[in-house]
C-alpha cells in the first residue's frame, strides 16, 4: 500500500509524458490531479492504519526490492511510514492536490503540449517528494532529494525560452548541488563510521552514545547534513536561488518553494533528530543560522516591490524559524510550523497568482491597489493567510510561531528569542504592507505601461510577454476574480490556515498538544540531563506571557504597516530618501548575488577558460594531433623505400635472405 | 660405382652449362630451349638419385607444358631482343660493388654451410628400395592429402587469375584493343 | 661415388645462377625463366636429401613444387601479357608506377 503513494503520481507523470501530445488539456489536468487525489486517499488510508496501532509501535514498513546488495551492505528500496512521515505525506498529497487543481485553471492558456509537460513535471515532483519523506534509509531519501531538485529545475525553467527563467532554473539546481556534496559526504561518513544508512538502525545506534562534547563523528555527520539542508531549504549561505526561482509559474512557487521541497531540509533534521541531539555544537550552529536567515530575509522582504519576491523572502524567513526551532531542540515545534506554513504560504502564493493573473502579468506592487473590490474571494482568503503568517491569535501561524519562540526562550536563548521577535514584527509588517499596497487604496497603474504591457522596472515576467504576444487588450479581459478551479483551493487553504493550528494547542492554553505527542516516537528525543533539549517543566505563566507579547508584536506590525501605507503613504518614500544607503542595500538584496558572482563564479569561469581550456587545447589536442603528425611524418620517411624498381626489391629480398642465413649459421 | 660418378658429372655439366647459357642469352627463345636442355640434365640426375617418377614428371610437366607456355608467350609478344643499355642507375659503380659483395657473401655462406655439415654416405642400393609409383601415390593421398587438395585449389586460383589478368575485357567502346 | 655434398654444391651453383639471372637480366621473360631455374635447384636439393635420408618425402614435395611452379609461371606470364599491352617493352625497369 505504501508504494502506491509515490507510485500514483509517477504513473501520472508517465501518462502525461508519453501521451501528452494527444491528450486534451482537460484530460492531462485530470490525470495529474486525479493521481494526486488518489495518492491523498492512499495516504489517508495508510495514516489511519498507522494511527490504529499503539503509539510505541507506530511504524509501517514496506520493502520493495533489494537495491544494493553486496556482502553485508544491504540497502533495500524501502518505505517506512511513521508519525513524522505521516504528517509529511498528508501535507504533500493534500496541498499538492489543491495546487494541481489550481494549476488546471492557471495554466490554461498554455499550448496542450506545454500543459501536459507542466503536469508531468508536477506529478514527477510529487512522486519524488513522497519518496523522499517515505524513504527508510538515506539512499532512498537521496533519490527523492535529487529528484525534487531536478523537478525544481525543470519547473522553474518551465518557460525555458525566457532567459531569466532558464538561468534561474540553473542557479537553483547548481546551488542545490553544492549543498548536496555536503549531504553525500555526511551519508558516507555515517556509513563508514557507523556502518549503516538506515534511519532506524542509526537512531538506535546513536541513542546509546553520550552527547558529544567536542566535535566528533556524530557532529561531523550532523553538520554535513545540515549544510545539505541549507541548500535545499534556502538558508544562509545557500538561499540565493529561491528568490530567483520566482520566475517559474506561481503554482510551482506555491508547491515547491513554499509547502514541500524547501521543507525537505527541515524534514531531514527531524528525521535525524537523534543524531542532531547528540551534537550540541551543531545544534547551536543550526539555531544561529536559522535565526540569522530569518532576520536577514525579513529585512530584505520589507522593501521588495515584486509581490512574489516578498513572498519568497518571507518563505526563506519562515524556514529560518523552523531551523531555529530545530536548533534549540524543539523538533516538534519546527515540524508544526512546517505544517502551518505549508497552508498559509501556499495560500498566499496562490492568491498572488490570482492577482497576477487578473492583472495580466503585473507583479509590481507599486502598480497595484484597490483590488479588494474587484477580487473579493482572492482578497478575503489572502487576508486570512496574511493574518495567519503574522501570528494573529486564533489562526494557525500564531500557535506554531509562538511555540517556537516560547521554546527558544525556555531553552535559555534570550538573544535568539529577541531576534525572533523582531523578525515577527517584520513579518507582520511586510505582509500587511503587501496586503495594503495590493488590495487597498486606489489603483496606481502606470498608464503607458499598461498600453505597452511591459512597464514595471522589474524583469518582465512570462505572463507579460505572453499577453504582449497575444496582444490581449490589457487588463480588460482578465480582471475577474479567480475561477472556480482556482478559488476552491484558496478557500480550502484558508480554512486550513485557521484550523491547522488547533492540532497542537499547548497545554498552557488547555490543549492536548496533540501533534507533539503524535510525533514523539519519530523524533525520539528523550529529555536527558545535560542535553540541548527544550526544558519540559517551564511554567505555564511564562508561556502565557510570551504569547501575549507575540500577539502584541503581530498587531503592532499590522498597525505600523497600516499607518505607513494607508494613512500616510508619503512617509515610506521619504524614509527611503532619508536613508538611501540602507535602502539601496536592502532593495538589492545586500549585494549577495554580486558578491558570490565575484568571489565564486568569476574565478571558476576564468580558471576554466584561461587555464583549463588552454591546457585542453594545447596538451590534449596537441598530443592527439601530434600522434597523427608522427605517423604521417614517419610514413613519409619510410615511403622513400618504395622506389618502384622491381630489381631493387629483388635485391633487398636477397639481402634479407643472406642476413638470415648468416644469422642461423653463426649461432 | 665409378660409373655413377661419371654419369653424375656428365649430367651436372649439362645442367650447369645450359643454365649458364639460359641466363646469358639475349634471345628469349634461345633461353627457353636451353632451359629445356637443363631440365634433361636434371632429369638424368633424378634418375641417378633413384627417383625415376619425378624425372619423368619433370620432363612431361616442366619441359613439356611450362616451357611450351613460355614459348607461346614469347612468340605472342614478339619480344624484341634485349638491348644492352648501360645507363640505368642500377649499373652504377656503387651498385655493382654492393651486388658483388652480396654475391660473395652468399657464396661464402653456402660454402661454409656445406663444409661444416656432416656428410651422409649414400646408402647402398640394396638397403633402400626405390620407391615405386604406387607407394608414392599412397603417401600423397594419405599423409599429404591436405597438401594435395590445397594445391588443386591453388591451380584453380591460378587459372582464374591468369584468365582475368590476361584476358581482354571487351566493352562496347573497347573494340580496337591491342593484344 | 657421388655423395650428398656433390649434389648440394651443384644445387647451390644452379641456385646462384638463377639468382643472378633474376637480378641482372632486363627482360621480364628471362627473369621468370631464372625463377624456374631457382626452383629446379631446390627440387634437386629435395630429391638428394630424400634419397640420402631414405624417405620418399623428398619426391612428394618435389611433386608439389613442380605443380606450384607451373601455377606461378602461368600467372606470371599472364601478368607480363597484361603489362605488355600497356607499355610495349619487357624491361622491368620500365615499371616504376609503384614508386612512393
Amino acid at each position: 500500500m505504501l508504494l502506491w503513494i509515490p507510485l500514483l503520481p509517477f504513473i501520472g507523470f508517465l501518462v502525461n509524458t508519453s501521451g501528452g501530445r494527444r491528450l486534451s488539456k482537460t484530460a492531462a489536468g485530470a490525470v495529474a490531479s486525479g493521481a494526486m487525489f488518489v495518492a491523498f486517499l492512499a495516504s489517508v488510508i495508510s495514516v489511519r492504519a498507522l494511527v490504529l496501532l499503539p503509539a510505541e509501535e507506530r511504524e509501517l514498513t514496506q520493502r520493495i526490492f533489494t537495491w544494493i546488495g553486496s556482502a553485508d551492505f544491504q540497502v533495500p528500496l524501502g518505505l517506512r511510514l511513521d508519525p513524522l512521515s505521516a504528517v509529511m505525506i498528508l501535507v504533500v498529497t493534500g496541498i499538492g492536490f489543491l495546487i494541481h487543481l489550481y494549476s488546471t485553471a492557471y495554466m490554461v492558456e498554455e499550448e496542450p503540449r506545454e500543459y501536459a509537460r507542466y503536469f508531468a513535471y508536477l506529478n514527477l515532483f510529487a512522486a519524488f517528494m513522497l519518496l523522499l519523506v517515505l524513504g527508510e534509509n538515506f539512499l532512498v531519501l537521496f533519490v527523492g532529494w535529487e529528484g525534487v531538485g531536478l523537478c525544481s529545475y525543470l519547473l522553474i525553467g518551465f518557460w525555458y525560452k525566457n532567459r531569466l527563467a532558464a538561468d534561474a532554473g540553473k542557479k537553483a539546481f547548481i546551488v542545490n548541488r553544492i549543498g548536496d556534496v555536503a549531504f553525500i559526504l555526511g551519508v558516507l561518513l555515517a556509513f563508514t563510521q557507523l556502518g549503516s544508512v538506515n534511519f532506524k538502525e542509526l537512531n538506535g545506534l546513536i541513542a546509546g552514545f553520550r552527547p558529544e562534547e567536542t566535535f566528533g563523528v556524530v557532529s561531523a555527520i550532523a553538520l554535513l547534513l545540515f549544510i545539505g539542508a541549507t541548500g535545499k531549504s534556502a538558508q544562509i549561505p545557500l538561499y540565493i536561488w529561491l528568490p530567483d526561482a520566482m520566475e517559474g509559474p506561481t503554482p510551482v512557487s506555491a508547491l515547491i518553494h513554499a509547502a514541500t521541497m524547501v521543507t525537505a531540509g527541515v524534514y531531514l533534521i527531524g528525521r535525524n533528530a537523534v543524531i542532531f541531539a547528540h551534537a550540541p555544537e551543531v545544534l547551536t550552529i543550526v539555531a544561529v543560522i536559522g535565526t540569522a536567515t530569518a532576520l536577514w530575509a525579513g529585512a530584505i522582504g520589507m522593501v521588495q516591490n515584486d509581490i512574489k519576491r516578498v513572498l519568497a523572502y518571507s518563505t526563506v524567513s519562515q524556514l529560518g524559524y523552523m531551523f531555529m526551532a530545530m536548533g534549540v531542540g524543539a523538533y516538534a515545534a519546527g515540524i508544526f510550523h512546517l505544517l502551518t506554513h505549508a497552508f498559509f504560504k501556499a495560500l498566499l502564493f496562490l492568491g498572488s497568482g490570482a492577482v497576477i493573473h487578473a492583472l495580466s502579468g503585473e507583479q509590481d506592487l507599486r502598480h497595484m491597489g484597490g483590488l479588494k473590490k474587484e477580487l473579493p474571494i482572492t482578497y478575503w482568503t489572502f487576508l486570512v493567510g496574511a493574518l495567519a503568517i503574522a501570528g494573529v491569535p486564533g489562526l494557525a501561524g500564531f500557535f506554531s510561531k509562538d511555540e517556537i519562540l516560547y521554546r527558544t526562550f525556555a531553552a535559555g536563548h534570550p538573544l535568539l528569542w529577541t531576534v525572533g521577535a523582531i523578525t515577527s514584527l517584520m513579518t507582520a509588517f511586510y505582509m500587511f504592507r503587501l496586503v495594503f499596497l495590493a488590495f487597498h487604496g486606489e489603483r496606481r497603474t502606470d498608464a503607458e505601461a499598461v498600453a505597452r504591457g511591459a512597464a514595471s522596472r522589474l524583469p518582465a515576467t512570462h505572463e507579460q510577454h505572453h499577453d504582449a504576444d497575444n496582444s490581449h487588450p490589457p487588463h480588460a479581459s482578465h480582471l475577474h476574480d479567480a475561477p472556480r478551479a482556482m478559488a476552491t483551493p484558496l478557500v480550502v487553504l484558508a480554512i486550513g490556515s485557521v484550523l491547522a493550528g488547533y492540532l497542537n494547542v499547548p497545554a498552557a492554553l488547555g490543549g492536548s498538544a496533540f501533534l507533539e505527542h503524535f510525533l514523539e516516537p519519530s523524533l525520539q528525543v528523550p529529555a536527558v540531563e545535560g542535553m540541548h533539549g527544550a526544558a519540559e517543566h517551564a511554567s505555564y505563566s511564562l508561556e502565557m506571557a510570551l504569547m501575549i507579547v507575540s500577539s502584541l508584536i503581530a498587531v503592532a506590525g499590522i498597525g505600523i504597516a497600516a499607518f505607513l501605507y494607508l494613512k500616510r503613504p508619503a512617509i515610506p518614500e521619504a524614509m527611503a530618501a532619508r536613508f538611501p544607503g540602507a535602502y539601496q542595500f536592502l532593495v538589492n538584496k545586500g549585494y549577495i548575488d554580486e558578491a558570490y558572482d565575484a568571489v565564486v563564479v568569476q574565478p571558476i569561469k576564468s580558471l576554466s577558460e584561461h587555464v583549463l581550456w588552454k591546457a585542453d587545447a594545447t596538451v590534449i589536442d596537441g598530443a592527439v594531433n601530434g600522434m597523427g603528425q608522427i605517423v604521417a611524418e614517419s610514413g613519409a620517411l619510410l615511403r622513400q623505400m618504395h622506389t618502384g624498381s622491381l630489381r631493387l626489391y629483388a635485391v633487398s629480398v636477397l639481402f634479407g635472405a643472406v642476413m638470415i642465413v648468416g644469422y642461423y649459421l653463426w649461432s | 660405382m665409378a660409373f655413377n660418378l661419371i654419369l653424375f658429372y656428365l649430367f651436372a655439366a649439362i645442367a650447369v652449362g645450359t643454365t649458364l647459357l639460359v641466363v646469358v642469352q639475349s634471345n628469349p627463345v634461345h633461353s627457353v630451349l636451353l632451359l629445356i636442355g637443363s631440365f634433361i640434365g636434371l632429369a638424368g640426375l633424378y634418375v641417378l638419385l633413384e627417383a625415376p617418377f619425378v624425372a619423368v614428371i619433370q620432363i612431361i610437366v616442366y619441359a613439356g607444358a611450362i616451357m611450351v607456355l613460355f614459348l607461346f608467350v614469347v612468340m605472342l609478344l614478339n619480344a624484341p631482343r634485349e638491348a644492352i643499355v648501360r645507363s640505368s642507375m642500377l649499373e652504377s659503380g656503387a651498385t655493382r660493388a654492393v651486388g658483388a659483395l652480396l654475391a660473395l657473401a652468399f657464396a661464402a655462406e653456402l660454402a661454409w654451410a656445406l663444409t661444416r655439415s656432416r656428410t651422409l654416405a649414400m646408402s647402398h642400393a640394396g638397403d633402400t628400395p626405390a620407391f615405386s609409383v604406387p607407394q608414392i601415390g599412397q603417401r600423397i593421398f594419405q599423409e599429404y592429402a591436405f597438401a594435395f587438395e590445397a594445391t588443386s585449389i591453388l591451380i584453380l586460383v591460378a587459372m582464374v587469375g591468369a584468365i582475368t589478368l590476361a584476358g581482354r575485357h571487351l566493352s562496347k567502346n573497347d573494340q580496337g584493343h591491342n593484344g | 661415388m657421388a655423395d650428398l655434398n656433390h649434389y648440394l654444391i651443384l644445387s647451390g651453383l644452379l641456385f646462384t645462377i638463377g639468382t643472378a639471372g633474376v637480378l641482372l637480366r632486363r627482360n621480364v621473360i628471362t627473369v621468370l625463366l631464372s625463377i624456374e631455374v631457382m626452383l629446379n635447384a631446390v627440387n634437386l636439393t629435395f630429391i638428394a636429401f630424400g634419397r640420402f635420408l631414405g624417405s620418399s618425402d623428398g619426391q612428394i614435395i618435389v611433386f608439389f613444387v613442380i605443380t606450384v611452379a607451373a601455377a606461378e609461371a602461368a600467372v606470371g606470364l599472364a601478368l607480363v601479357i597484361a603489362l605488355f599491352r600497356h607499355v610495349e617493352t619487357l624491361n622491368p625497369d620500365a615499371f616504376r608506377q609503384l614508386r612512393g
